[in-house]
């Protein structure tokens, strides 16, 4: 019987923070996401729509957590610590918890944190956690980012 | 609540839209040839523009984008360019105004993704 080769992984990166990171959100850059992934809310594309409904600018989809979460994750992803071997990286899953709705205008401060480090039948599994806040402190988003690694 | 199926094809460019939409510039998505040179059939997808469709299905159906609370979802095989995808969402649950729902990302006949959870809240 052979065994996988053991991947070594770092697991004293577990709970480590990465500073945070500040994005404002833009009306056309909401709108060019959301043109993007084929979203065709008037919420979204249609600023007078939106201001109708009562929000101060062009709500942002769900999914475009991804634009103001991910370069929190970069640091991670780049930090030697943690040690990821981007050829071998794939992302094997990924969650989001939302709370208040972001809206054109507003700036989302996103920290990341290494959630779990492990290895697994040869492969590495690294899980990143990203907490999202605007700028009157509410929460908007939670993600969990899940890379793995694969074995050589 | 019912969520409608939602299929979708991404066109030839769609991956080159989606990686300046989103920031992520990776050539895996935007470069045949280097998408070649490491071992893909050619471009592949971004797993996250396909779990922005599961969640386009959701918000659809569920009325816009405040409805939607929470998604996880796990990246399986990979989505392709120029390809139907179908994203098939199923209620499991519904209680307290949250719909429970199970949903399945395919193209070709095989999931890109799988074992999705999302939950959405329900409309008066």
């Amino acid at each position: 019987m052979i065994e996988s080769p053991a991947m070594p992984v770092n697991t004293e990166a577990i709970g480590k923070s990465y500073p945070p990171t500040v994005y404002a959100v833009g009306r056309e850059k909401v709108r060019e996401y959301a043109h993007a992934i084929g979203d065709t809310d008037p919420l979204t594309l249609d600023v007078e729509a939106a201001r109708a409904a009562g929000y101060a600018d062009v709500v942002a989809p769900p999914m475009f957590a991804v634009v103001y979460g991910a370069p929190a994750v970069m640091a991670g992803l780049f930090d030697p610590e943690v040690g990821i071997d981007f050829s071998r990286m794939v992302h094997g899953g990924q969650e989001f918890v939302w709370g208040e709705l972001v809206v054109a205008g507003d700036e989302i401060t996103t920290t990341a944190t290494v959630k779990d480090v492990s290895e697994r039948a040869g492969n590495g599994f690294f899980v990143f956690e990203t907490r999202s806040v605007n700028q009157h402190g509410a929460e908007v988003c939670l993600g969990t980012w899940n890379n793995i690694v694969r074995g050589a | 609540m019912e969520i409608a199926e939602l299929k979708v094809t991404p066109d030839r460019y769609l991956t080159v839209r989606y990686a300046g939409a989103s920031g992520d510039f990776n050539p895996i998505h935007i470069d045949e040839d280097f998408a070649q040179m490491v071992g893909l059939p050619g471009r592949i997808l971004h797993g996250l523009y396909t779990m922005a469709q599961v969640a386009r299905a959701q918000t659809e159906a569920g009325g816009g984008p405040g409805s939607l609370r929470r998604l996880a979802v796990q990246f399986r095989g990979m989505g392709v360019p120029e390809a139907e995808i179908t994203i098939t969402s199923t209620v499991r649950d519904e209680r307290d105004g949250i719909a429970y729902v199970d949903c399945v990302a395919e193209q070709n006949g095989r999931a890109i993704i799988r074992n999705a959870e999302a939950e959405v809240v329900v409309g008066d």
